[in-house]
């Protein structure tokens, strides 16, 4: 009992002490004694392994701080000699492991010890365990030569141990410790320069697979701290492809993997032969074999591999798409091979013979080879598997084979192709977009887009987008092919209206890449003729929209295109040309003169004339320092309105134009907040009039935030000066609060936390000080002294008068900058049919969006959703409903669940896209949290969020329950 | 026995296989452990009531839940057709088949089951058709696998044949496509796919006969999926009976179909079709486009033909062969390209819709019939079910790539292997402990010598160390000493000759322990040299070399060594 009482006293008294060690530094040192007595005490008092067990888990949940560490290794290590029970040992070994991980902490001085209790451990598992610590401590020591050297030492020692674990975890340790120079240690003694290669290779014939499996990894390790492995081990690793462990054949193709991409070139016989080739080539056969290995797990891996192996042979590469198809002995085409020559002959395939696909030539048996034809077929294999992982990881590793080889992409077109058909949709989606990154190697033939074309009628949004954006950068060979095309999407349109934007673009670049393919169609499609005029077709069409579009894109670059256009056909251009101006490009047609500036692409951005009257503006703004208060006003609400109104012009100045006026827009409520004249008022006549200043104070708090989160590509020294914007709206909120509240209380607190701030600030920043020459915060930093112990009448006072006379800080304008934005494209807010469901119970609403220039969106967007009651609720989104389509753009689509009490009639709620941040993220951890065993959850904490999508009010009607 | 299929090409006793080979006279039970049916199709299956019945057999019969679940449906329809239709006389009765089956035990996937206190068997996936197995049976260390028939490319509804390493010392394989390189299913799937959409966009109707079980339920997951994920319309119908049945069947045992079909279920179970709904007669005449999957499948009876007359006038339609015909049938004449057709009743028709020729077929192709020698390694290969000429040509591949011996036996020849079975010995603990003790490293590429005394007692066997033999036996020990003399010319007097010997041993072998002992005589290790000057000549030495049996090694290195002579002292 008494026992008890002292370890709660120490329980609670280490408790009192960690709590304040955030705030000074020196009551720290009270803990070191306290955590390595207190796991004394209670080591000393158990009385059975299970309690020790017990207290040695409840001290592992508890970090140690560096200092401590030693002390507390010295007591498990007495523990440890005590103790007989192998499970105790065990843990204390672990926990000696964990420990020495501890950052600020050397754990030499403990390795002594431990490799002493390893020479008399007898337990295998604590052996292995002791072995993991020493791993532990060696990575920590990793430029300690001697200490690596003895480690090593001690490994080989135990690699004879008896139980596969300890070899394990010898093999682990050599992996990782083995000395990368053979020869630089001669000195200290002959032991010393083993060959490390050596001792893991003769491990790859261990009779326990476990141990085969270490060896090769510890192999890989070797090769990742840059050793340069033998070319020897490649015959080895040959051998291992054939166990009979899954575990092994993967490693092993891993290992065969990383020796051709050291020897690529070195040149390897045949067995069975006199031949040779490159070794690259041989391996690249044998991987290929592993592709229809028994194992799902070797197949992944073998597929994915093959992938990154750039070097080998063409002719190689192009056996991986040939199966050498034969029926009764006799060669037969396959139906890709059929299906060109039908489309060379000019015909397609009718397919209505039986004997279509009848044998042609007899084959000599003696030369048919059914397996271990090296690469032969690999890929047909692969994409035709069982199990849709190996799919996709043959489907990958063709598109980067076809990145690299545009022969091989021609080739391999044919399967990607018969991919779209896939049964499982992310196989289907995964070969369009392979299809699209090796789109600049191919043209597709006419037989091939048919089938391309085919899927546009799928169900499924995801495909039907990524195939308009594969048809984006897809070259056509033939007029019928762009007519086809055309002809496909416009049932897609048909079929699917929403698909109106995505098929527009698509068009767009249909147009523009194949301008001389659609001049022969114009006639056509405008359904113009030489002598009739023909009916006026409706311009609210999207289907006619789409064909214009198509037709002002190849106008473009076909200046003989306009003749061909009839009169309302230039009426429509002006249209679309004002309404959907991102779509139908400037044309010059005659009698017309060019339509908005003619900036030809070849200008560079920064000599652009909006992209200098940017500067200028801004410029100007920056160069006025002591102009009367209210020119000043003027020239940053003009300068504002100079900014927005650009940053709607010129879309790619957006990021730039808005992102200074906001911080215009901070400045100029900061200055008219200043000169309220009420300044110098007696407070209790300022009630009413700071309502005007404090709401500025939030404001420009609410701006700082939207520019420190919501612009991509901000960098460092912007994060200053918004930083320092903030402190300034802090010191504003001071003031005004000093001025408004009676007594003295509440303002310690304030004054306090707000010295807290600058001098986090200048923790923070303490790099970018000299750059803030006579800004506010430089002068504060001048006064800290005397603020930290002035009253905070004073402290208020100092603010006041320092904010006044503080200059306008430069904002230097980042490289590339773009506004975080989002549209929700579902709900779209349109229908009039309320969404029933019975209160109580959730109904789940789809939501659609697209996010541009977002930042991590897993973590940052939240869904909110605003009843009309005021209740508001916040939705995290799982990660997983954020797919990726191109760089700096994301899409999220999942599911929102709402649920309400019955109302009477149907109403309306809101539903937007918040962005959460945290500017907490940017301080540094804490060093144990790294290192502690078992860290606490990083906080996740969301500081406040800011909305950035237009809401979108959907209509809904929860009905009282039936009884 | 291994399956006990019919053969459809005859009506007479020989479609049923000749037992008496198996007993010559007596009761099959007694000549047979058990019975095992590898899928449901009748070459597989099609004798067992006959079998068990009417010839007699008490004993087990084992096959996998979906084969024994459908089974008895295929059978009764057999005997239908065979009675009813055909009108033959002694034939299995429909009691028969419920007894017989009443004798089946389930086997499922990679289970073990002891079928007696020798003989186990285990099932592995054969793909091909819902619930085929490929069976190991294992007695001892000696082991046989039965493929049957399977399939080692996925289709719509099935997974891939899978075995693990079990290095049988027999593999029986069937060889189909014993010649045949198949091309990518992707090709023909999409060609397929392709041609039922042309045709049903231009209004048309296609009719696919096809066989109740197997292929029709993968073109029906085909045809769904499409139907779904392209938003089509148009209905799809199926004949009914037999195969309601059976796909009730295919929706119950989702274990045994593909990956997709497997993870996708809890939402929707691929087997409930939402497009394709049960036919009725009067659909046919039905207008606008639609498709119908009809029994049978090379239009020689029944609905298919009765449909085909109805569709073959209109060049809209198409009709969709999916598989082999033999010659003779409606299908055949079609696909030979045959426009018109006389009927019964000199009635002649005119086919001008679309034939179409797309071969599903769920056997391994020859690369897949070497994938799965190359994933089992047997020791020997025995090829069946297959036409022999196409054999050869695969037995001399598989001879020649993975060197075993290849057999292919005709029907009624017996073929005989030598398999060197495995004995197993017991050691004792500690004999393998002082042994491990001794060595260093593990090195698979050298054996080691080890000494111990082998025991053979009541038919078992083990290694002990001889201490614990004679022991056991209580026999004493007999010590058994090698002396041999060696001539040493050496002119100088005993001892130093002694010395001489002593430095000489020490210095070449480092890594034994050499003594020289007080008493005048060096050993090293056990063994003992002594040296005594020659009765006669004085000039020559006598050195006696003796060592213990155990020592023999060493002992015969160190005469020889002795033998070479001394080397010339420094003077």
């Amino acid at each position: 009992m008494a026992a008890h009482l002292k370890k709660r006293v120490y329980e609670e008294f280490t408790k009192v002490v960690q709590q304040q060690e955030e705030i000074t530094a020196k009551k720290l040192r009270l803990t070191k004694p306290s955590k390595s007595a207190a796991l004394h005490i209670d080591l000393c008092k158990a009385t059975s392994p299970a309690d020790a067990l017990q207290y040695l888990l409840q001290f592992a949940r508890k970090p140690v701080e560096a200092e401590s560490v030693e002390g507390v290794v010295r007591i498990l290590l007495e523990h440890y000699y005590k103790e007989n029970d192998a499970s105790v040992r065990l843990k204390i070994a672990s926990l000696l492991g964990l420990l020495s991980k501890t950052s600020g902490f050397s754990p030499d001085c403990i390795m002594d010890d431990a490799i002493n209790i390893l020479q008399n451990e007898k337990s295998h598992q604590v052996l292995a365990q002791l072995l993991d610590t020493l791993l532990a401590i060696g990575t920590k020591l990793p430029e300690n030569q001697a200490i690596q050297m003895r480690l090593v030492d001690v490994a080989c020692k135990h690699l004879t141990d008896t139980s596969h674990g300890v070899r394990n975890k010898c093999l682990q340790l050599l992996g990782n410790l083995g000395s990368l120079e053979k020869s630089g240690t001669k000195d200290t003694e002959g032991l010393a320069t083993r060959d490390v290669q050596k001792i893991i290779g003769d491990y790859f014939s261990d009779q326990d697979p476990r141990v085969r499996t270490a060896a090769i990894k510890a192999m890989l390790q070797l090769h990742e701290r840059g050793l340069k492995l033998q070319q020897t081990i490649y015959n080895q690793a040959c051998k291992l492809l054939s166990d009979d462990y899954e575990q092994v054949r993967s490693a092993a193709v891993q290992l065969i993997w990383v020796v051709s991409q050291l020897y690529p070139e070195s040149i390897v016989p045949i067995p069975s032969s006199n031949e040779e080739i490159r070794l690259v080539d041989d391996a690249f056969g044998k991987i290929c074999h592993m592709v229809s290995d028994g194992s799902w797990v070797v197949r992944v891996q073998a597929a994915k591999l093959l992938g990154s192996m750039e070097q080998v042979s063409s002719h190689f590469l192009e056996q991986t798409l040939d199966k050498k198809l034969m029926s009764d002995l006799r060669r037969k085409r396959t139906a890709h091979e059929r299906a060109k020559e039908l489309y060379s002959s000019g015909e397609f395939s009718s397919g209505r013979k039986w004997g279509d696909d009848a044998p042609k030539e007899e084959i000599d048996t003696g030369a048919v080879n059914l397996i271990e034809s090296g690469a032969c077929g690999a890929f047909v294999h692969g994409l035709e598997d069982e199990m849709y992982e190996v799919r996709i990881a043959a489907v990958e590793a063709l598109c980067m084979l076809a990145q690299s080889s545009p022969s091989f992409a021609e080739k391999c077109l044919d399967f990607l192709v018969d991919m779209f058909n896939d049964e499982i949709e992310e196989v289907r989606l995964q070969s369009i977009h392979t299809m699209r990154k090796i789109s600049n190697n191919i043209t597709l033939r006419e037989d091939q887009l048919d089938t391309v074309l085919a899927v546009l009628e799928d169900s499924s949004r995801d495909i039907r987008e990524a195939l308009h954006e594969l048809l984006c950068c897809t070259n056509v060979s033939t007029k019928e092919g762009i007519h086809l095309a055309l002809v496909e999407l416009l049932k897609n349109l048909t079929k699917y209206p929403t698909d109106r934007d995505s098929i527009w673009k698509c068009l767009k670049f249909l147009g523009s890449r194949h301008p001389t393919l659609v001049l022969p169609l114009v006639p056509e499609l405008l359904s113009t003729h030489p002598f009739f005029d023909t009916a006026e077709p409706d311009m609210d069409d999207p289907a006619y929209i789409a064909v214009l579009v198509l037709i002002f894109n190849a106008a473009k670059t076909c200046p003989t295109m306009p003749a061909l256009f009839s009169d309302h056909t230039f009426r429509h251009y002006a249209y679309l040309r004002d309404s959907l101006s991102h779509l139908v490009p400037a044309l010059r047609l005659p009698g017309r003169k060019l339509v908005s500036s003619a900036v030809s692409p070849n200008i560079m951005p920064h000599e652009d004339p909006s992209q200098q009257f940017l500067q200028q503006s801004l410029e100007r703004v920056y160069s006025l320092q002591h102009l009367d208060p209210q020119g000043t006003q003027e020239l940053l609400e003009f300068t504002i309105r100079d900014l927005q109104r650009l940053g709607e012009l010129q879309s790619e100045l957006a990021g730039v134009a808005d992102f200074s006026a906001t911080y215009l827009q901070c400045q100029l409520l900061l200055i008219k907040a200043l000169q309220e004249k009420l300044w110098n008022v007696a407070a209790p006549l300022y009630l009413k009039q700071s309502d005007l200043a404090s709401a500025a104070a939030k404001q420009i708090m609410e701006e700082t935030y939207k520019m420190e989160f919501m612009y991509s590509g901000v960098e460092n020294k912007q994060v200053v000066i918004i930083h320092h914007m903030r402190l300034q709206a802090k010191a504003l909120q001071l003031i005004v609060t000093a001025r408004t509240t009676r007594g003295v209380d509440p303002l310690f607190g304030m004054c306090e936390k707000f010295l807290q701030e600058v001098d986090f600030f200048q923790r923070c920043f303490i790099a970018d000080l000299p750059h803030l020459q006579d800004s506010f915060v430089d002068k504060l930093l001048d006064l800290m002294p005397r603020l930290m112990t002035s009253k905070p009448a004073e402290v208020v006072k100092i603010l006041q008068t320092m904010l006044r006379q503080s200059t306008f800080l430069h904002l230097p304008l980042p490289e590339q900058i773009h506004k975080a934005s989002a549209t929700i494209i579902e709900p779209a807010g349109e229908s009039d049919n309320p969404l029933r469901f019975t209160s109580g119970l959730v109904v789940a609403l789809d939501v659609d969006a697209t996010l541009e220039h977002v930042q991590d969106p897993q973590s940052t967007v939240k869904i909110q959703v605003l009843y009309p009651d005021g209740q508001a609720q916040m939705i995290h989104p799982k990660p997983a409903d954020f797919r990726n389509p191109g760089p700096g753009r994301h899409r999220l689509i999942t599911q929102v669940y709402l649920s309400h009490t019955a109302w009477t009639e149907p109403c309306q709620v809101e539903v937007r896209l918040l962005l959460a941040y945290n500017s907490n993220a940017r301080i540094p951890k804490s060093p144990w949290i790294e290192g502690g065993e078992v860290s606490p959850q990083v906080e996740t904490s969301i500081e406040g969020t800011i909305p950035f999508s237009k809401p979108v009010k959907v209509y809904i009607m929860p009905k009282p329950a039936r009884r | 026995m291994l399956d006990c299929g019919m053969h459809m090409g005859f009506n007479d006793d020989r479609r049923f296989p000749d037992f008496s080979y198996i007993t010559q006279n007596g009761r099959l039970t007694d000549f047979l452990d058990c019975v095992i049916i590898s899928h449901f199709h009748l070459d597989h299956c099609g004798a067992l009531p006959y079998f068990s019945e009417m010839v007699g057999y008490d004993g087990p019969i084992y096959m996998t839940p979906p084969t024994q679940a459908i089974c008895p449906i295929l059978l009764e329809d057999y005997r239908k057709i065979a009675v009813d239709k055909k009108g033959e006389a002694n034939f299995f009765t429909s009691q028969m088949i419920k007894d017989c089956m009443k004798k089946v035990v389930a086997v499922h996937l990679h289970q073990t089951v002891q079928v007696d206190d020798e003989l186990e068997i285990k099932a592995y996936y054969a793909g091909h058709v819902l619930g085929a197995a490929m069976f190991q049976i294992k007695v001892g260390s000696e082991s046989v696998v039965y493929t049957g028939d399977y399939n080692m490319t996925p289709d719509r509804h099935l997974g891939a044949a899978w075995i693990d390493r079990c290095r049988p010392n027999l593999l029986i394989t069937e060889s189909t496509y014993a010649t045949t390189i198949r091309d990518s299913k992707r090709c023909r799937e999409r060609d397929f796919l392709k041609k039922v959409h042309e045709t049903v966009e231009r209004g048309g109707k296609v009719l696919i006969p096809v066989f109740a079980l197997g292929r029709a339920q993968e073109l029906c997951i085909l045809l769904e999926t499409f139907w779904e994920r392209m938003n089509l319309k148009a209905p799809i119908y199926f004949s009914t009976g037999l195969t309601e049945k059976a796909n009730h069947y295919y929706k119950l045992f989702i274990t045994w179909t593909n990956q997709k079909i497997r993870k996708t279920f809890v939402q929707r179970n691929m087997f409930e079709f939402k497009h394709i709904k049960a036919f009725d007669r009067a659909f046919a005449d039905n207008p606008g486009p639609m498709v119908v999957f009809a029994t049978p499948g090379m239009l020689h009876a029944g609905q298919s033909l009765q449909i085909f007359r109805k569709w073959a006038g209109n060049e809209k339609n198409m009709v969709i062969m999916p598989g082999y015909c033999v010659q003779g049938t409606v299908g055949h004449k079609i696909l030979s390209g045959q426009r018109k057709l006389e009927m019964e009743g000199r009635q002649v028709l005119e086919v001008k819709m679309q034939v179409e020729y797309m071969s599903f077929s769920a056997h391994a192709d020859a690369k897949g019939i070497m994938q799965l020698i190359g994933q089992a390694e047997p020791e020997h290969v025995l090829l069946v079910h297959g036409e022999a000429k196409k054999m050869e040509f695969l037995k001399q591949k598989i001879e020649q790539e993975f060197r075993v011996n290849c057999y292919m036996p005709a029907n009624g020849e017996t073929v005989t292997l030598p398999t060197s079975p495995s004995i197993p010995v017991g050691i004792s603990l500690g004999l393998l402990k002082r042994e491990m003790a001794q060595g260093l490293l593990p090195d698979a590429k050298k054996p080691r010598l080890l000494q111990g005394t082998l025991i053979m007692k009541d038919s078992n066997f083990r290694l002990v160390s001889s201490e614990q033999a004679l022991k056991e036996l209580g026999l004493a020990e007999h010590q058994l000493r090698f002396t041999c003399r060696v001539h040493l010319h050496d002119a100088r007097k005993e001892q130093e000759t002694v010395m001489r010997v002593y430095s000489h041993l020490k210095s070449i072998l480092k890594d034994h322990c050499v003594q020289h002992l007080p008493d005048g005589s060096v050993t090293v290790e056990s063994i003992l040299i002594q040296a005594a000057a020659h009765s006669e000549d004085p000039g020559t030495k006598v050195l006696l070399v003796s060592w213990t049996y155990q020592d023999e090694e060493l002992g015969s290195y160190l005469t020889s060594l002795l033998k070479k002579g001394l080397p010339q002292a420094p003077s």
